[in-house]
């Protein structure tokens, strides 16, 4: 095939332990580590292996957001992918505003595949590509933990709840990944040099001549319910009774 | 008022719990009347179980050779032709609701709101974000359908006792044949599934090996327990996928939960917040899971674990 997108989204990064801020208005992202969605980062490693076995000529990585998201682009083409397109939107969109943005590069990109991650570790959301594959008419392939391209259509292996779901699907297609599909490679730092050459353009969300959707208003944010700490028993006596005094056993 | 379709999930003959948990989240949607969408092919029987669901006003049936799997790409148009008229659009958080419902939503214009774990109003919803670290209220536009999936973990199941009409209705739409479902590999156990059983028993990397899992079978088998697994675990190829828990995995609310040689990442803690009473066994004195456990006991788990399975058979 001639061309894969894959999405970046900037988020927390997976380490950093995420507080609520004080005045239940967001969390705190002042100073705090930010880095590559992994969901998103599994999606460009299979994008690469793709390309690398020649199934497809051409990666390009999307990030939706502020100028700074261009560090995670940079770490894109670092990683392997050929270019970089920023839609700026000054913060991140919500999911359906993405899927528009998506297909809409899909379309002039002429992309057979475009691979996302399965959800992003901020929002927790998980909708974007199942939205894209809805709006496009094109066969969506979620939670992948294995891809077999095959000319004109793919075999996906989907983690669902009571095993391993096989579909076959036509491309163009979307496929949003699981966390077993691949371990990214690390980025070494002559890449790092060789990516700052690599062409990142930017695109405002209405030169692309999509409407952005309206987001849900965040009414607050609140710190989840913590668990108390228990009891700390000796033995499997000490257990079991305990388990017995609760009525478990 | 309210008009809440709940879409069914169901293997082809028997309703999946998940149902009856939405359920249990669309009756705390002030004033509604909630209908039951099962799209199946001869799915009859289906249909009568979620008939029987208490607070289910109808169950709409739609019977079609093309819903003999259920394809997202398959459903959503069906959905969508039978959605006017409804102001809310609900399905299960699980790897069926998941897939299907942002499709829905696309289809209709509006933006999906995830994982609803507490109803705050007709359009007022708690979620949880950033893998449980943070909880957000979020608003709806009440002016658009509200399409959503449920945590099921945060809802307690419906009862059950009704007897609600089943009508036979046809949803006109065009099915594309882009997705063709393959096969289905689904782990075999005559165990208590993971998602609703009442005990549950974790294995984690300490285990070091799927012949060392033996141990967490064995007295799973001795509790009537379902089996789980961290991240770690699974990952080690100590056993399949689909008895992950945590964010990633199951999100899971038994009322006994016994993590085995498991650290406790908050990744996995996520999956396990509401069960009842969890235990720890972990020889680290240190791990993150003993924050969180009612009840812990510091050792080494290849010698208490049989232990307790010995003292619990007896």
């Amino acid at each position: 095939m001639e061309r894969i997108i894959v999405g970046l989204k900037r988020v927390v990064d997976y380490n950093v332990r995420v507080r609520v801020r004080s005045d239940g208005s967001g969390v705190e992202t002042d100073g705090v580590k930010m880095s590559i969605n992994p969901f998103d980062e599994i999606a460009l490693e299979e994008a690469l292996r793709i390309k690398e076995r020649g199934e497809a000529n051409e990666v390009v990585v999307v990030s939706i957001g502020g100028t700074e998201c261009e560090q995670q682009l940079r770490t894109g083409l670092a990683m392997g992918a050929d270019r970089a397109i920023l839609v700026d939107a000054g913060e991140s969109v919500n999911p359906l505003t993405a899927a528009k943005i998506f297909l809409e590069l899909a379309n002039r990109e002429s992309s057979e595949l475009v691979i996302l991650g399965k959800q992003a570790i901020d929002d927790d959301n998980n909708q974007t590509g199942q939205m894209l594959a809805a709006l496009w008419g094109r066969p969506q392939a979620t939670f992948a933990s294995k891809i077999e391209l095959n000319g004109s259509s793919a075999r996906v292996t989907r983690e669902v709840d009571v095993g391993l779901e096989l579909l076959d699907i036509d491309l163009p297609a979307v496929v949003t990944v699981d966390l077993r599909l691949n371990e990214p490679r690390y980025v070494k730092l002559p890449d790092i040099m060789k990516a700052k050459k690599k062409p990142l353009d930017h695109f405002a969300i209405a030169d692309l001549g999509v409407d952005a959707v309206p987001s849900m208003t965040e009414v607050s944010f609140e710190p989840p319910e913590q668990r108390q700490k228990g009891v700390i028993v000796e033995d499997v006596a000490g257990l079991v009774s305990a388990l017995k005094d609760k009525g478990l056993v | 008022m309210s008009k809440i379709l709940v879409v069914a999930e169901h293997d082809g003959s028997s309703l999946n719990p998940s149902t009856a948990k939405c359920l249990a989240c669309a009756v705390e949607i002030p004033d509604a009347e909630i209908d039951v969408a099962v799209f199946a092919d001869g799915g009859g029987e289906i249909a009568n179980a979620a008939a029987q669901l208490d607070s289910v006003s109808k169950v709409l049936l739609i019977e079609n050779p093309a819903n003999d799997y259920p394809l997202a790409a398959v459903i959503a148009p069906q959905l969508v032709a039978i959605a006017p008229g409804y102001s809310h659009i609900l399905g299960p958080s699980t790897t069926f609701g998941k897939d299907l419902m942002p499709s829905v939503a696309a289809l209709l214009g509006v933006n999906q709101v995830s994982d609803i774990m507490a109803v705050l109003g007709d359009h007022k919803f708690k979620r949880p974000i950033y893998a449980g670290n943070a909880v957000l209220t979020i608003e709806a536009p009440a002016d658009s359908p509200l399409v959503a999936t449920v945590r099921t973990a945060s809802f307690k199941t419906i009862g059950s006792g009704n007897s609600a009409a089943v009508e036979q209705i046809s949803a006109v739409a065009e099915i594309p044949d882009h997705t063709r479902f393959v096969e289905l590999r689904a782990g075999k156990s005559d165990r208590p599934d993971l998602q609703t059983a009442s005990k549950v028993v974790s294995g984690g990397r300490a285990l070091g090996s799927s012949e060392n899992f033996d141990i967490i079978f064995k007295l799973a088998d001795t509790l009537g327990a379902g089996v789980g697994a961290s991240r770690a675990a699974v990952d080690a190829g100590y056993v399949p996928n689909e008895l992950q828990v945590g964010q990633t995995g199951k999100i899971i609310a038994p009322d006994l939960y016994i993590a085995i040689g498991i650290s406790g990442a908050i990744q996995h803690l996520t999956g396990i917040k509401d069960a009842g009473t969890i235990v720890a066994i972990n020889k680290d004195e240190d791990a993150p899971i003993f924050e969180v456990a009612d009840v812990g006991l510091v050792a080494d788990l290849f010698q208490v674990v049989p232990e307790l399975q010995e003292t619990l058979e007896s």
